[in-house]
């Protein structure tokens, strides 16, 4: 019955997806809490600037948003990210398109987790004489941090389940692999669903596992 | 809307999984359900499969008319098969699609540069071959570096993901030249035009299509390699008897010079050479 599987490297297909993942996980992290930082910031042009960008990214298609790394940036203004391989660059391309769009959703959840700090403890720590980058991260992101780890599963998932989006620029990966094997094969069905349990093989435990850290790290109030 | 195509075939894909278990494809059953809608003559309703995305091909034009050789060779069957140009629904039939469309009985045959492969003669019963295409590619027209297949190694070639084309050049062709895949063939040709890619492959029909688009008449040439045979036939259910019908229409279309004229007309523009009118039933490998 999976005779047909013969001849395809799954395992290198999802470890792309995987590599995606990872790389745009990071990323997105950091790019988002600076987001954050930006829109919860007393400066109005930053926290302009952080706005702007959230409700512009999140609301285009992820598609034309990866679509744009390679026919806007390579293909047009010739970025190329320092590979000169289309496989590197195409990678690179995604990693960028993912972490551009998944940051703004970092930010929200993260700005959603600031707002459960209680005032008191940002106005106790400006009584102490802290500024406000000391105030941001020695109080407030440490206790923002661990009440959205829940919401931050939901991204991760949700940006593992993004990455099939750069087979439309050609990255080798799962859903790549899933078209050539549908153009072969003839199979439809039995492959969709062979590459759906993939993906819940990739999902589930990082929700399983991000539950059980979220329920550990969760502040007690 | 194409540029959607990655998401909802995936989502397209799980539905179809679900939605397909329940009907089961029992190959004793399929001529009954065929027969409801298949042979009919008069004013009934006949719906077939073709692409909406392919110049040349099968293409749907913003005005909500259908142009193509498959449509062409669609609606010449049709009326042989009794059916009026009126009484046609066209659907949609993505590559990924198109088995199950058959079996499911929502179309009663596709034209949608359909090529006859064995894994998917297991499926679905083909009608024809009515065109031997071949993979070719597609370059600027002032670009003289390549000449033959071999010329195509270090060069950089564009193609869909996933599709027959790609993966021949990775195996076979030109293992050295670097391959760029996109979801869909327009953006290999920003690509061309901008000289970030240098050729596009894929089945010299599609191409000549492109080519003749009146946006890109002059810019690329066909490069003219026969680097694979590509059969198109008419894909019916499992054991209809549409095929023979088919078969017949076909054979007529050649005969009375319809077909020759469908050549001329949609790929004419893009000085495609194209194969003498395949003979029925001959699959050339």
């Amino acid at each position: 019955m999976f005779d047909f599987l013969e001849g395809y490297d799954l395992l290198a297909a999802f470890w792309v997806t995987v590599q995606l993942t990872l790389y745009s996980a990071v990323g997105s992290l950091i790019w988002g809490t600076l987001l954050a930082a930006m829109r919860v910031s007393p400066v109005p042009l930053m926290r302009g600037f952080g706005t702007g960008y959230v409700n512009i990214v999140r609301n285009i298609p992820l598609t034309v948003v990866i679509v744009f790394t390679s026919l806007g940036l390579f293909q047009t203004l010739g970025v190329t990210l320092g590979a000169d391989d289309f496989t590197t660059i195409n990678f690179r391309l995604a990693v960028l398109g993912l972490t551009v769009y998944t940051s703004s959703f970092v930010c929200e959840a993260l700005r959603a987790g600031i707002n459960t700090v209680p005032v008191g403890q940002t106005e106790a720590a400006r009584a102490i004489g802290l500024n406000f980058p000391q105030v941001l991260m020695l109080i407030v992101l440490p206790q923002a941090f661990r009440s959205v780890v829940g919401p931050l599963a939901s991204v991760l998932i949700a940006l593992t389940k993004n990455t099939t989006v750069a087979a439309a620029i050609g990255v080798a990966e799962a859903a790549a692999l899933m078209r050539v094997m549908i153009e072969n094969e003839a199979q439809l069905i039995l492959i969709s669903a062979i590459f759906a349990f993939g993906f819940i093989c990739l999902t589930l435990p990082t929700g399983l596992f991000l539950g059980w850290v979220s329920k550990k790290v969760s502040v007690r109030r | 809307m194409k540029l959607h195509t990655v998401t909802t075939a995936a989502a397209a894909a799980l539905v179809l999984s679900l939605t397909a278990v329940g009907c089961g494809s029992d190959d004793g059953d399929d001529t009954s359900s065929a027969s409801v809608v298949g042979t009919g003559s008069g004013d009934e309703k006949i719906t077939i499969g073709i692409k909406f995305d392919q110049p040349g091909i099968g293409l749907k034009t913003p005005d909500g008319k259908y142009t193509g050789f498959d449509v062409d060779v669609a609606t010449y069957v049709a009326k042989q098969l009794g059916h009026e140009p009126g009484d046609i629904v066209w659907k949609e039939a993505k590559s990924a699609d198109r088995e199950t469309l058959l079996q499911r009985g929502d179309v009663d045959f596709i034209a949608a540069s359909y090529s006859i492969t064995p894994e998917r003669e297991k499926k679905v019963d083909f009608a024809g071959p009515y065109l031997l295409a071949h993979q070719d590619v597609l370059i600027r027209a002032d670009d003289d570096t390549i000449k033959k297949p071999e010329d195509l190694n270090n060069k950089k070639l564009c193609s869909v993901t996933g599709s027959t084309s790609a993966q021949n050049v990775k195996d076979k062709i030109a293992p050295k030249a670097q391959l760029q895949e996109y979801g869909g063939y327009s953006e290999c040709l920003t690509g061309l035009e901008n000289k970030v890619i240098d050729a596009l492959t894929t089945d010299d029909s599609i191409l000549a299509g492109y080519a003749a688009q009146p946006e890109f008449e002059g810019k690329f040439k066909l490069g003219g390699f026969k680097l694979s045979n590509e059969n198109y036939g008419i894909g019916v259910e499992k054991g209809s008897e549409l095929k023979a019908q088919i078969n017949t229409a076909l054979q007529k279309m050649v005969k009375d010079g319809s077909w020759d004229a469908a050549v001329e007309k949609n790929f004419g523009p893009a000085d495609y050479k194209n194969e003498p009118a395949p003979k029925i039933g001959v699959v050339v490998n």
